[in-house]
């Protein structure tokens, strides 16, 4: 009687440690959301998104920033998107269990833990000064997609992977070839798992800075890009130096960038939630 | 018709196959480019002096030990938060919590993987560095503890997925087994199912070790970056300086093909093969235990 007592009150005291923990981990990070939000919100105008920065950044808005980000996340989305989705359909599809597909995989796992200052250095290397495109949106954008390449592979591989084998047996048995298989009936279906994987990737190297810091950010430009040979302002970097190498920065400024660059990766992170939660209600499979 | 057809498959066949290499393309590359900037600093730097203790490019001290301490100090700190809250949270979600509450705790815990590293340097500046100053009386609040905080956070989605994917593939029998022999639903937990998952667990601190130490922006801006050896009970409350914001802080500044520019990415090649040997082995790990389990369930 007493045994099970002791046991009951144990696994008692065990969940709330485990409850304790969990809301030790979860809450600060609600905690920071709203903070940012209460915090940003009051620098937020139109004037704030519209504008070119002012007085060495102290006024003024960051539209150079939000442009910025928005031809690297599309650059490294016309780079990453197609590579990254056909070297998927191979492992998912023509990849046969041997010793060069295992190598594939570690390199897959390899390129994921590469640390990002470290695809700023090799980003340096290779194409600002090897290919010589210069500190630009095009070297940024290029390193930016090597480093997502994994994480939209990944994501792409396991959606080609969840298309029933029945679907690829009853393509081929009516004539289809392998190509028009994948082409009219397995992409379709793991379309909405794709999209979801390529917004995750695209997020991430939305929020970057380290890669971009030697390949293509530029401190403050007085005009927007208008090529891709241009550097370029990008939010996660204003935000950086606006918190570290600015004197006098107003907070008001610094908070209203975090919070655009919080809406950005926020936004494309519901986007994928929700696409995906969606075909998951739809699957008939 | 039939000849374009089989022609067109070949195209296409060729093109996806090339680009499923081009993972281990990039790979060689990156390596490749690492050793042709980096190797040089060996010639020009003896290799006591790359040894030493002082870090100070300009007069040409190249000494790395300051900067290999600081990232081992504030990873391991960030593993001190990341281990216990990582796994406890992932043993929350996977056997307590129930189905409603898992709904909404697995998000919260992706968003905050999704959350720009920038952006949390950015609050370590502003709120986390004055509380830590003022609570623990130091002359400043970016220090390696700072950065240990922050980094502990950066590494919990990656321990928490990782650890509750093995929970879930630890078998139903497992669990049933254990309640029908009379065990609690804790007993079950921490006697059955968490060792049962132990190679999984394992892994996921590993590949959380790796995110710590690769972690740039955020620790360049709380740890003060003050390249002194980190080894006495006291540097966790200091400034410290990682390898990775090194990388970052210098780089902007040096000229190409100087030794100061070659050291620079002989740190980078010193953090790719960390990176590398961190990943092989936390892979083989899963190797092992796939192998294991398929022995046991033959």
């Amino acid at each position: 009687m007493k045994r099970s007592l002791d046991r009951s009150l144990v696994q008692r005291a065990g969940f709330s440690l485990l409850t304790l923990v969990t809301l030790m981990t979860v809450v600060p990070i609600l905690a920071v959301v709203v903070y940012i939000a209460r915090q940003g919100l009051p620098a937020i105008s139109w004037s704030f998104l519209a504008q070119m920065p002012g007085d060495g950044m102290r006024a003024g808005g960051i539209l150079p920033a939000i442009v910025g980000t928005l031809y690297l996340t599309l650059g490294t989305a016309v780079f990453s998107v197609p590579l990254g989705i056909a070297a998927a359909i191979y492992l998912a599809e023509y990849a046969r269990e041997n010793w060069l597909t295992r190598l594939i995989r570690i390199a897959i796992i390899n390129l994921a833990g590469i640390p990002s200052v470290v695809y700023g250095l090799f980003g340096l290397g290779l194409f600002v000064f090897f290919l010589k495109f210069g500190t630009s949106i095009l070297s940024a954008s290029l390193t930016l997609s090597i480093m997502t390449l994994p994480v939209i592979i990944s994501a792409a591989e396991e959606a080609l992977r969840s298309v029933p084998q029945a679907f690829r047996t009853v393509s081929i048995s009516l004539g289809g070839t392998r190509w028009q298989t994948i082409r009219r009936i397995i992409l379709p279906q793991a379309l909405p798992g794709i999209i979801t994987g390529v917004i995750l990737g695209l997020e991430r190297a939305a929020g970057e800075t380290a890669p971009i810091l030697f390949t293509g950010a530029a401190f403050f430009l007085p005009r927007l890009p208008n090529s891709p040979f241009d550097a370029t302002m990008a939010l996660p970097y204003h935000l950086f130096v606006t918190s570290t190498q600015v004197p006098n920065m107003p907070f008001q400024i610094q908070y209203g960038t975090a919070l655009v660059l919080l809406v950005f990766v926020l936004g494309m992170n519901v986007i994928a939630t929700v696409i995906r939660s969606r075909a998951r209600a739809k699957r008939q499979w | 018709m039939g000849k374009s057809r089989t022609w067109g498959e070949a195209v296409i066949t060729a093109v996806i196959k090339t680009c499923g290499y081009s993972a281990i393309v990039f790979v060689v590359l990156i390596f490749f480019f690492l050793l042709r900037e980096g190797l040089p600093a060996l010639a020009e730097v003896r290799l006591a002096d790359l040894l030493a203790v002082r870090w100070y490019p300009i007069e040409n001290y190249f000494g790395l030990l300051p900067l290999l301490t600081g990232s081992l100090i504030v990873t391991a700190g960030a593993m001190l938060v990341a281990i216990p809250f990582g796994i406890g949270t992932a043993v929350f979600i996977a056997e307590v919590a129930p189905r409603w509450m898992r709904e909404v705790l697995k998000p919260l815990v992706e968003l905050l993987g999704g959350l720009p590293s920038v952006m949390l340097g950015f609050l370590g500046i502003l709120v986390l560095a004055p509380f830590l100053r003022t609570f623990l009386n130091l002359p400043t609040g970016l220090t390696a503890l700072a950065g240990s905080l922050l980094l502990g956070a950066i590494a919990i989605p990656t321990v928490v997925s990782i650890t509750e994917d093995a929970l879930d593939a630890v078998p139903q029998g497992y669990r049933e087994g254990a309640l029908a022999l009379g065990a609690t639903k804790w007993q079950t937990i921490w006697r059955v199912t968490l060792p049962a998952a132990r190679s999984g667990a394992l892994t996921a601190v590993m590949l959380g070790v790796g995110r710590a130490i690769g972690e740039t922006m955020t620790v360049m801006m709380v740890t003060g970056n003050a390249p002194v050896l980190a080894v006495h009970l006291n540097s966790i409350v200091s400034p410290v300086r990682t390898m990775t914001a090194t990388i970052a802080a210098e780089m902007g500044e040096v000229a190409n093909g100087s030794t100061h520019y070659h050291v620079l990415f002989f740190i980078g090649l010193v953090l790719f093969v960390i990176s590398l040997a961190v990943n092989v082995a936390a892979s083989t790990v899963v190797f092992r235990q796939k192998k294991r389990a398929e022995r046991v369930l033959s």
